[in-house]
């Protein structure tokens, strides 16, 4: 890739927006899809306004043997020729611009809305709502379809998924999001408002952590504020902390999904008691109020510094001797093993990331990528295993929980002393931008903030894991077994409201 | 086999005995219902108010007497942080829900509001309620807080609560979230298939008043402007005792004695 078509800028780095060349349509089409081809993961692709009157295309590449974003840009009126066609992972984010600006991208084998939200352009096209649209469909002798959702079983969030099967096999699984869709990103346009960290805190709630430090480091990235070495310490405790206790909880629904009791009724418990750790440091067990911009909100003392390594002491104790029990039990590793297969070769033609990815044996992990915070610092191993199935996408969530309880262990050994936060994050600057990419606890996370003129945002983009993975989801699906779905499900546990928005 | 009865010795028993006992441990730096002590108050300091993300913190009708209200407040503890005067300060008092929507506001010297249900609703459901959840926007972390109440700790089931797949099979609902204009209609239709007579417990500020999500057109500011309420579970998110506390109150079952 030429370096003058595009802007190459390291992770969470502030750039011009000036600086960034806008390209003819065809030149950025064609950079994105050999970005990709070279390696590149399609980490945001979106549109806002331009001040020329047209919509710009923004292309975020991220570049892993280099360690950098590179920057594609173009304008467009109301079509352009769509990418998908030769890189899949364009695919939802071509549709979300159609949906979001009514820009047509010619040529896309499956357009039709994200999220059911209505165009933020003029003359938008009046687009359903209630998921009320067309779904992929399969003809045939004995072919049936099955619905489920938008209301599920248990206690999680709303969507709907639309399996074509025979028999008991699912051919095609299509899943139609965006009931969670709360308006966050044209919210954000303008800020930042008092509520912007509060709708960064509750993008993805189980996330908490990982989109603050994301939205924190794009504004730190853009008003220049530093974040003091012990703030870049905690923060890395937080988001670690928020990994520990959700791998564990879904190692435990796992468990609970093959009906393997003992497993499921410990890690709930467990999750619970990172949870609590959690709440050790700001009051929240979902880490609310924590992070903020030039830091973390609350300090630690020696006192407290101790009961936490007391407690993840018993944490890693309790979730050995639980999770442990199940890599022992034949009945569970009988349902785990070959069920739920990604091959890699699919993971990387839809750009997967975070645990999905690593399952199928790519060693992808923004820590080690494209380091930021403490993680220059401090590295985290990467785990993978190649095997891509169910069992995978457990052992991977164990081999993390592991080595995320070694690395708390070893900053709360070697907090440096100092604030924890800058004395005040300053204004943002005018004409900025920053794409800032974090590994949250589901994968990478990536933030992009551009501010206008007056050091407002212009647009803000929020990019969660579970917007690349869900399709990978629906890939896992193949050729199961429809009873396999909620063991699958789990294995991937996606958020709704992440992609929704 | 042997393995699995070790980790079960090993894991041992761990249902808490609230609320024959006393309440599990809440973090130190725990935000839980706010008091007011208006005479600290600086007049025409208003800066509580100012900072407040979601409109929570306002004036009374005397113009000059802070309220908080804890149905929109996301217990960012900003408004205290800001007041010098001390005048708001947030307690470790985690018992904060209410029957009625107004009785969520705190005031000086304000007591903490009531937990009723009426006498033919107790009798019905207070020694079995099947509750079917609906998220409509939730974050997933009140889902997750109130998911948690099944875990072998809290073991909702030894008080005849539980969550149910149907609708059909529940005596009411329990909802998350603002309501998206995307989910007011799967919502509806939960409500409508649930048997009379029928209970809906909000859970949450989205749930209650929009939360950060209040006056977004996407979002409908919770579910009690769809819906009648009988419960309301104010947080962001609330602690899984200030939920549990909650659903116990509605149906009686909380002894005279376990006070905080």
């Amino acid at each position: 890739m030429s370096t003058t078509r595009t802007l190459a800028i390291p992770n969470g780095h502030a750039f011009a927006i000036a600086d960034c060349p806008v390209l003819p349509i065809e030149t950025f089409r064609q950079e994105v899809i050999d970005g990709v081809a070279a390696g590149a993961r399609l980490s945001a692709l979106f549109a806002f306004p331009a001040d020329s009157g047209c919509l710009r295309l923004l292309a975020a590449l991220s570049r892993a043997d280099q360690g950098d974003v590179a920057i594609a840009s173009a304008e467009v009126r109301d079509e352009y020729p769509a990418i998908t066609p030769e890189c899949p992972q364009a695919h939802l984010h071509e549709r979300e611009i159609f949906e979001q600006w009514n820009v047509r991208p010619i040529g896309h084998p499956w357009l039709k809305p994200v999220r059911g939200m209505g165009a933020r352009r003029e003359a938008a096209p009046a687009v359903a709502h209630d998921g009320a649209t067309e779904f992929f469909q399969m003809e045939g002798d004995e072919v049936h379809e099955v619905a489920v959702g938008p209301v599920h079983a248990g206690i999680i969030e709303p969507g709907h998924f639309r399996f074509q099967c025979h028999g008991e096999t699912v051919y095609h699984l299509e899943i139609a999001l965006g009931y969670q869709h709360r308006g966050v990103e044209r919210a954000m346009v303008g800020g930042p408002t008092p509520r912007a960290i509060h709708y960064m805190e509750t993008l993805a709630g189980d996330s908490t952590a990982g989109h603050a430090t994301a939205y924190c480091r794009a504004v730190e990235a853009v008003s220049a504020t530093r974040v003091p070495a012990r703030g870049q310490f905690l923060r890395g405790v937080t988001l670690e902390l928020e990994r520990v206790a959700n791998h564990i909880g879904d190692l435990g629904a796992m468990a609970g999904d093959v009906g393997f009791l003992p497993t499921m009724a410990y890690c709930g418990r467990i999750r619970g008691d990172v949870l609590n750790l959690t709440a050790m440091l700001c009051g929240n067990r979902f880490g609310r109020g924590m992070i903020r911009p030039g830091g973390v909100a609350f300090d630690l003392d020696a006192r407290v510094v101790e009961e936490l390594r007391r407690r993840l002491d018993l944490v890693a104790s309790d979730a050995r001797s639980a999770v442990e029990l199940m890599w022992n039990t034949p009945s569970v590793m009988a349902r785990f093993d070959g069920v739920g297969v990604v091959p890699l070769d699919v993971c990387r033609q839809l750009g997967l990331v975070g645990v999905a990815a690593r399952a199928c044996g790519a060693p992808r992990d923004v820590r080690d990528d494209f380091p930021y915070g403490i993680y220059r610092f401090t590295h985290i191993p990467i785990s993978t295993w190649n095997t891509g199935d169910v069992f995978a996408r457990a052992y991977v969530r164990w081999s993390e929980v592991k080595r995320s309880l070694a690395f708390i262990r070893e900053q709360l050994d070697a907090l440096p002393g100092g604030r924890v936060i800058a004395p005040s994050a300053g204004p943002l600057a005018a004409n900025r931008a920053a794409v800032t990419l974090i590994e949250g606890w589901r994968g990478e996370i990536c933030h992009v903030a551009l501010t206008d003129g007056d050091g407002r945002f212009a647009s803000y983009k929020v990019v969660d894991p579970s917007f690349h993975n869900w399709f990978g989801l629906a890939m896992a699906l193949r050729n199961q077994e429809i009873s396999d779905f909620p063991l699958c499900n789990k294995s991937f546990n996606l958020s709704y409201c992440g992609h929704d928005l | 086999m042997f393995d699995v009865l070790l980790a079960r010795w090993k894991q041992g028993h761990r249902t808490m005995r609230y609320p024959a006992g006393p309440p599990p441990e809440l973090p130190e730096r725990f935000a839980g219902r706010p008091t007011i002590e208006a005479s600290r108050c600086t007049p025409e300091c208003g800066r509580c108010v100012e900072v407040c993300p979601t409109g929570a913190v306002g004036f009374g009708s005397a113009g000059h007497d802070v309220r908080i209200d804890t149905g929109r407040c996301l217990f960012c503890r900003a408004c205290e942080a800001v007041c010098d005067a001390g005048a708001i300060v947030f307690s470790r008092d985690y018992r904060m829900a209410a029957s009625r929507r107004e009785d969520l506001v705190v005031r000086d010297a304000a007591e903490r509001a009531a937990v009723e249900l009426g006498e033919e609703s107790r009798r019905l459901f207070g020694r079995s309620l099947r509750l079917r959840q609906v998220s409509a926007g939730g974050c997933n972390a009140c889902e997750a807080d109130t998911n948690v109440l099944g875990t072998p700790a809290w073991d909702l089931g030894r008080f005849g609560i539980q969550f149910v797949a149907s609708p059909r099979h529940a005596d009411g609902l329990l909802i998350t979230g603002p309501v998206p204009e995307n989910m007011r209609h799967a919502l509806q239709a939960t409500y409508d298939a649930v048997g009379r007579p029928k209970l809906v417990i909000v859970v949450g500020a989205c749930a209650i008043s929009g939360g950060p999500y209040a006056d977004h057109p996407e979002v409908h500011n919770g579910a009690a402007t769809l819906l009648p309420v009988d419960l309301f579970v104010p947080g962001c998110p609330p602690h899984p005792l200030t939920i549990l506390h909650a659903l116990l109150e509605l149906l009686r079952k909380i002894p005279e004695s376990t006070g905080p």
